[in-house]
């Protein structure tokens, strides 16, 4: 074991650890936002509505995320048509493809887990704020919202968690995240346990840290509930996937 | 119970094999994304100019060979580990790498060369390439001459395989593809995609990071196998048979 | 659509790819198996390393478990056996998804043995069964009827997480479309292809664990 690699390599890695954070966090983001129509039309009776969505969610989880990301990275630059699409300052850039594919991603797994949460919000709830005159806008603001939210917070812990490992994807479209400083510190030097246990430990400490805070977060919102009620709160917690 | 056993046990015989190190059983490494010298058919062969080299040297120094597909990044650290005992996988000799590996003679050189988009008129210079992306293959003598010499002031994207590199050019995500010259003739150019490409700028082949021509690296040490390859090249650079095999691929001689 | 001859490889690889999800899942459920007794278990050490492992194949993302298993597989191994051992892209495959199945499989049998009334068990001891009874009578039945849903969960993430093997060089469904991509240029025609048999893949594996589950169930009242 080369101690000396490994303490030099720190600053590459922190450079890597940067922009992995950045990957992670705005694939999150975009993921979530775009899983919210997904999750309500996924859980609405009508047709039209919920056969795309479950389409949707269906494809993306239903096949390998390298497989997404080979298709828009690669993929896309097979047509010219797309080469002057007003995609392609975004399709151009690694990063942008690497963003794009994983929040597609994960838009398909959080739109499932809150999907399951907003089914899982008792109807009497419900009903009882519409006899209160709410409109639906604050009912799902106020009551259904909320609600989802805390039912799915250990699901949605998991995912952020799953995000993370999948980031390590990266590294296969030439972006020198966590994972990608690890392989070219191999290539460079041969350092194979050195790099990539390096790497391991990174991880290990951003998704101890993401454990902790989901942890905290979970402690918050629960404040309120006797300890018998939170025995009977649901978990949604999806193993694996 | 007894289906976990059976599967661990397939599984440890296919996985596993503790290998007996057998005298003249001899396994290479090739990359097979870098045509026309090393290449998957479309019926899962290996083929090109290296294989066909390997081949022939086996033959002539009575070695029983297997020749395996390995990616390019790995290529180094699975000799050393000794997942096989010799790379043919146009691998340039250069200082940097025999302080890993023992290199045989030169099996042949080739020179250096930019590509770019038809018409993109630009110069190879440091002033020219300011703000421009070029792409090349990770762990090779060219992606190590753009690191020492233009990573200032160009964007350098580092590639898997050279297929792969091809591919980003072709996409637009790159100004310019550095690579040797065969493989971008006859793998990129000469291709319907390359067509709207050309090459730009001299030929490069200054030693200090081209190295001295591609030989076959052995584990370091390894002079028995060495030695054999050594003198098989010699016999087939004299009776021949090496320019049948260079004339199947070039129309010239790439020694 | 025309494969331009690599539909044959292709195929190849397609087998590949269940094969090596197959035999994953069933080392990882010997895995599993295992890790849920350690987890279980009164002995101290044995939950520390149940736990240990799992956490690490939780927190390090597969790719890297694969590269190093790859990598530094074979120096390790020869270094325990003494003697010279070859890992290979399949082994070193199957190794990491293997250990992989296992982390998942010992929670989902952990919290579906959990899962069995206590009142049940002790019920059946009452009744004079012996221990090896009432683990086969009353536990297991159980804990295969509430382990399923987890188990196919497992097996899916099993199936999507073969396409990472082709990074280290083992030719199955993902690297023969990314070998085919290479060479005729048009990688979106052969991913698509690859998305579609995976797609097919997990479609299958879908149905046919809704059966299963539906089968397991057989015993119990509408809920």
């Amino acid at each position: 074991m080369d101690w000396q690699l490994m303490l030099d390599s720190l600053p590459r890695f922190l450079a890597g650890a940067w922009l992995s954070l950045k990957l992670i966090g705005i694939s999150l983001v975009a993921g979530a936002v775009l899983s919210l129509p997904i999750a309500f039309a996924r859980a609405s009776r009508r047709r039209v509505l919920w056969m795309p969505a479950f389409a949707y969610t269906f494809c993306f989880r239903g096949t390998p995320l390298l497989v997404q990301l080979y298709l828009i990275y690669y993929g896309a630059g097979q047509f010219a048509w797309v080469h002057d699409s007003w995609l392609w300052p975004l399709l151009r850039q690694p990063f942008g493809c690497a963003v794009i594919a994983f929040a597609i991603n994960t838009a398909a797994y959080q739109a499932e887990i809150l999907r399951g949460g907003i089914m899982a919000v008792p109807v009497g709830e419900v009903e009882a704020a519409r006899a209160l005159g709410m409109s639906e806008w604050l009912i799902l603001r106020k009551i259904v919202l909320p609600q989802a939210l805390r039912l799915t917070l250990p699901a949605y812990g998991n995912e952020i968690i799953l995000v993370v490992k999948s980031s390590s994807l990266a590294s296969t479209i030439t972006l020198l995240d966590i994972t990608g400083v690890a392989r070219s510190i191999v290539a460079e030097s041969f350092a194979v346990y050195e790099a990539f246990l390096d790497a391991g430990a990174v991880y290990l400490i951003l998704t101890f840290l993401i454990t902790r805070a989901v942890g905290a977060a979970e402690g918050r919102l629960m404040r309120h509930l006797q300890r018998e009620d939170l025995a009977k709160v649901p978990s949604l917690v999806p193993l694996g996937s | 119970m007894r289906l976990f056993l059976i599967a661990a046990l397939v599984a440890a015989t296919i996985g596993f094999q503790g290998q007996a190190q057998a005298q003249d059983k001899v396994r290479i490494a090739t990359e097979g994304a870098y045509a026309p010298f090393n290449f998957k058919a479309p019926d899962g062969t290996l083929q090109g100019f290296d294989v066909d080299i390997a081949k022939v040297l086996c033959e002539r120094a009575h070695l029983e060979c297997t020749i395996v597909a390995q990616d390019w990044d790995g290529i180094i650290p699975g000799l050393l580990a000794k997942k096989y005992d010799a790379i043919v996988a146009s691998m340039s000799i250069t200082e940097e790498r025999k302080k890993k590996v023992d290199f045989t003679d030169k099996y042949y050189q080739t020179p250096a060369r930019f590509v770019q988009k038809k018409g993109a008129n630009l110069t190879i210079s440091k002033d020219g390439l300011k703000g421009k992306t070029i792409g090349a293959q990770r762990s090779t003598i060219h992606a190590q001459y753009l690191q020492d010499n233009y990573a200032d002031v160009a964007d350098i994207k580092l590639y898997d395989s050279q297929e792969n590199a091809d591919l980003d050019l072709t996409a637009g995500r790159l100004d310019l593809v550095l690579a040797d010259s065969i493989v971008l003739l006859e793998g990129f150019l000469n291709k319907p995609d390359g067509k709207g490409f050309e090459f730009i700028g001299p030929e490069l082949k200054d030693p200090k990071w081209f190295g001295a021509g591609a030989g076959i690296a052995v584990r370091p040490g390894d002079a028995k196998l060495k030695d054999a390859f050594n003198k098989a090249l010699a016999e087939i650079r004299k009776d021949g048979t090496y320019e049948k095999i260079d004339a199947k691929y070039f129309p010239f001689s790439i020694y | 659509m025309d494969l331009k001859g690599f539909g044959a490889q292709i195929a190849t690889g397609a087998g590949l790819t269940l094969l090596v999800a197959a035999l994953s899942l069933v080392i990882g459920l010997a895995i599993g198996g295992l890790g849920a007794a350690a987890k279980l278990s009164g002995s101290r050490p044995l939950r520390v390393i149940a736990d240990a492992y799992t956490t690490l194949m939780r927190g390090v993302p597969e790719l890297l478990i694969l590269l190093l298993l790859y990598f530094g597989g074979t120096v390790l191994l020869t270094w325990v056996a003494g003697e010279y051992v070859e890992v290979n892209g399949l082994g070193a495959g199957l190794f990491a998804l293997s250990l992989l199945c296992g982390a998942y499989t010992t929670e989902v049998l952990r919290a579906a043995i959990q899962s069995v009334p206590r009142g049940q068990l002790e019920a059946a001891r009452a009744l004079g069964l012996r221990q090896a009874h009432v683990v086969r009578l009353v536990m297991l039945p159980q804990v295969w009827r509430l382990a399923l849903p987890g188990l196919g969960n497992t097996w899916l993430v099993l199936l999507k997480d073969t396409s990472l093997i082709s990074v280290v060089g083992l030719e199955e469904l993902m690297r023969k479309s990314a070998i085919a991509a290479g060479a005729t240029h048009q990688p979106f025609t052969f991913y698509a292809v690859a998305a579609g048999v995976y797609l097919l893949f997990t479609t299958v594996s879908v149905l046919g664990i809704s059966a299963l589950e539906r089968r397991a169930r057989r015993g119990l009242a509408r809920a």
